[in-house]
């Protein structure tokens, strides 16, 4: 018995030792290139989250490889420097830390999700090194006094709600129905939706909330008809999107255009709504309608490359958040590339990049803000014969 | 204390205080320190959770939740109040103490699963509360710019600080720990944990002395929760949910339960392990982290700490003393 027993705390105590060791080995390769250009990422590549980071961190190899094999920035190779933080705050926040100060990269692509964000905002503050974050709220380089270092990629909601409503306009309508998800994309979504209104002459005259795991809609869309809107909104991800779009067939109020958020924004919605969505209207980036842009739309050529080579490489389609990551480490190759691993002087050519034309839209930069995208970058698309087509604004 | 106790402590103090210079030195592993205020944070709560599980017997799948009020106060009181977050501190561990108390005393009459099963829901609705109620914790979007600490008017800033203030505070705890479990309450809460009916035979007053531990623990947990919040300066709820808590159920399991030196050692090594040294694996990590896991439940069921019952000499020579191995 005690034989046993000694034996295999024996092999737990070479497992642990051979589990600690690991590492030192890495560390010394690690140190012995070192003319490369070094970018760190950290994205939730696993976790809650990795519907996001798994496309980021396909897309921003690609792009790395793509370079490299192009002879490299001014004839440095670039090395990725990725960790996965598994969708967990505290692990982003020692992620961010280890790029910074171990890795010591002079730029930082990611996180995925605006909470891991959030939570490495001060550590880049302190640490003085440029970060690109790839998540969506505002709060991440707001207010921009305070994040002196931080920038984003990806639009504000705030930016989608100003395009739909902008429609919403131009087709005159004055009398607007809201119905929300009662989650964090939900939550802020309604915010900027009450915020907008009146600057936009809209009177909003139901607002209706749902929980995220509610299965049916008609109740809200019932009393929502009762208010005789001339348009509803529904702010939702997941399948509460395409509860709203069935609700609203069902109870046949196609008289009432339906709009919807840009988390509508996939193929695969429009299939599980199977048929229903027609008429369906929403604001949705560029990067998610390549073909149908014009050609003389200038994303269009960026758009079609990257949708072309990820396609090719990874026999799938591309998505928008691996577009985020296209943006963001297409954005530090390029301050690379302009003035060298340099920490500050990346963060000032940052700060006056203007006409940087990515997949979500033609970036401009300034000290005022540090996500240089508007709501003139995402088009008004609606659904018609099962598939995307821009919208008519006539 | 024992002597033995006394000469870790002593022991571990010293390490812990030359430990900067020691990475500083080697610079493949100067941002050990970062993990380590993290590690320290997690120890605090830690010790609680041992003297729960381990001395009291009593599972807690709620650790997490008692963080998370703690943290939610200091961040709340501070950001919306204006509190000066050395007083929000004790706010957070009177209203985790309090919340543990109210929960406890219904819960602790249960026992084993149903137990684990009442503080793993009261863990839920924690958790819940802190994504819905909007107007106070941000909900899922988070509360951000909660300010940092100071000591005497000077801003807590850099790792070394940080490092030296939570490390600091657990050794502070550890002594705290170490002597209630050498007083009567800790030679009762051992009674407890061996055999309950005994215990109360002998006259222990069992119910007050588990929610006693529950309460303690809850405001220690509380404690490491408003470090957490001033160090990171954000909160969300995904910190606070039931895998956080099984994560730091796990922690003392792999160190040793039924030693508070096994908390402290386990909490250092799993964080080590689950932030830091698994990172070469890449996409296998989170199975490395598994066998890992699975091993130690395997091979070593009584946590890092039972390692030191096997002297090495004895362990080396052939197992001749088998015979008298099955007594235990």
């Amino acid at each position: 018995m005690k034989a046993t027993a000694r034996w295999s705390q024996g092999m737990a105590v070479v497992m642990l030792a051979v589990a600690l060791m690991w590492p030192c080995a890495s560390v010394n390769q690690a140190r012995a290139a070192a003319e490369e250009y070094l970018i760190g990422a950290v994205f939730s590549v696993t976790g809650g989250a990795s519907f996001l980071g798994e496309p980021e961190k396909k897309t921003a190899e690609m792009i790395v490889e793509q370079v490299n094999k192009s002879g490299g920035i001014n004839g440095h190779p670039v090395k990725l420097v990725l960790y996965d933080t598994e969708t967990d705050a505290t692990k982003c926040n020692l992620a961010v830390k280890k790029l910074a100060k171990h890795d010591n990269v002079p730029i930082i692509v990611g996180p995925s999700t605006s909470g891991e964000s959030l939570a490495v905002v001060k550590v880049a503050e302190e640490e003085k090194v440029p970060l690109i974050s790839c998540a969506a709220s505002y709060k991440i380089v707001s207010p921009v006094e305070e994040r002196h270092w931080v920038y984003k990629v990806a639009g504000s909601d705030s930016h989608v709600v100003g395009k739909e409503f902008d429609y919403m306009k131009a087709k005159g309508i004055k009398k607007l129905a809201v119905m929300t998800v009662s989650d964090g994309f939900g939550a802020s979504g309604r915010e900027e939706l009450l915020r907008l209104a009146p600057e936009y002459g809209i009177q909003i005259v139901a607002d209706e909330t749902y929980g995220p795991k509610d299965t049916d809609l008609t109740a809200q869309l019932t009393k929502i008809r009762e208010q005789k809107p001339e348009a509803i909104i529904n702010w939702s991800v997941g399948p509460t999107q395409v509860l709203a779009v069935k609700a609203w067939r069902d109870l046949g109020m196609r008289n009432i255009p339906l709009y919807q958020s840009h988390g509508f924004g996939s193929r695969k919605n429009i299939e599980l709504a199977g048929g229903g969505a027609e008429g369906v209207l929403l604001a949705l980036a560029r990067v998610n309608i390549g073909p149908l842009l014009p050609d003389n739309q200038p994303q269009k050529a960026v758009i079609m490359d990257y949708t072309k080579r990820y396609a090719d490489l990874y026999k799938e389609p591309i998505s928008s958040f691996g577009g985020h990551a296209w943006d963001a480490v297409t954005l530090a190759i390029e301050a690379l590339k302009a003035v060298g691993p340099d920490r500050a002087k990346i963060r000032d050519y940052l700060e006056n990049k203007t006409g940087f034309v990515g997949q979500h839209g033609v970036f401009k930069f300034s000290a005022k803000d540090h996500n240089g995208l508007g709501k003139d970058d995402l088009e008004m698309v609606v659904v018609k014969n099962g598939d995307w087509a821009l919208a008519p604004w006539k | 204390m024992p002597v033995t106790d006394r000469r870790i402590l002593l022991v571990l103090a010293l390490v812990l205080a030359a430990f900067p210079w020691g990475v500083r030195a080697v610079g493949a592993v100067s941002h050990y320190l970062d993990v380590m205020v993290f590690a320290g944070i997690f120890c605090i709560v830690n010790l609680g959770l041992s003297l729960l599980m381990g001395f009291a017997g009593q599972i807690s799948l709620a650790q997490a939740a008692f963080f998370g009020i703690g943290a939610y106060s200091s961040g709340i009181l501070t950001v919306q109040f204006a509190w000066n977050p050395w007083a929000a501190m004790p706010m957070g561990m009177v209203l985790a103490g309090l919340v543990a108390w109210l929960v406890g005393v219904p819960a602790l009459r249960l026992k084993g699963h149903y137990l684990a099963m009442a503080t793993l829901g009261f863990g839920v609705i924690v958790h819940i509360v802190f994504n819905e109620e909007v107007r106070w914790t941000g909900g899922p979007s988070g509360l951000v710019d909660i300010p940092g600490l100071s000591v005497a008017g000077t801003p807590l800033r850099g790792e070394i600080a940080w490092y030296y203030l939570v490390w600091g505070t657990v050794l502070v705890a550890l002594v705290f720990c170490l002597n209630l479990l050498h007083s009567r309450v800790g030679r009762a809460l051992r009674a407890i944990h061996q055999e309950e009916k005994a215990a109360e035979a002998m006259g222990i007053p069992t119910a007050r002395y588990k929610v006693q531990v529950f309460v303690l623990s809850a405001a220690l947990a509380a404690l490491g929760g408003s470090f957490y919040t001033h160090y990171v300066a954000f909160l969300n709820p995904g910190s606070f949910d039931l895998m956080w808590s099984i994560r730091f159920m796990l922690m003392v399991m792999v160190g040793g339960m039924q030693s508070l030196w096994g908390a402290v050692l386990g909490t250092v090594l799993m964080t080590f392990v689950g932030n830091e040294w698994l990172q070469v694996f890449a996409d296998y990590e989170v199975l490395v982290y598994g066998s890992i896991l699975l091993g130690m439940a395997l091979f070593l069921p009584d946590g890092l700490v039972s390692l030191k019952s096997i002297p090495v000499r004895g362990w080396l020579r052939t197992p001749r003393s088998s015979t008298e191995g099955t007594q235990r």
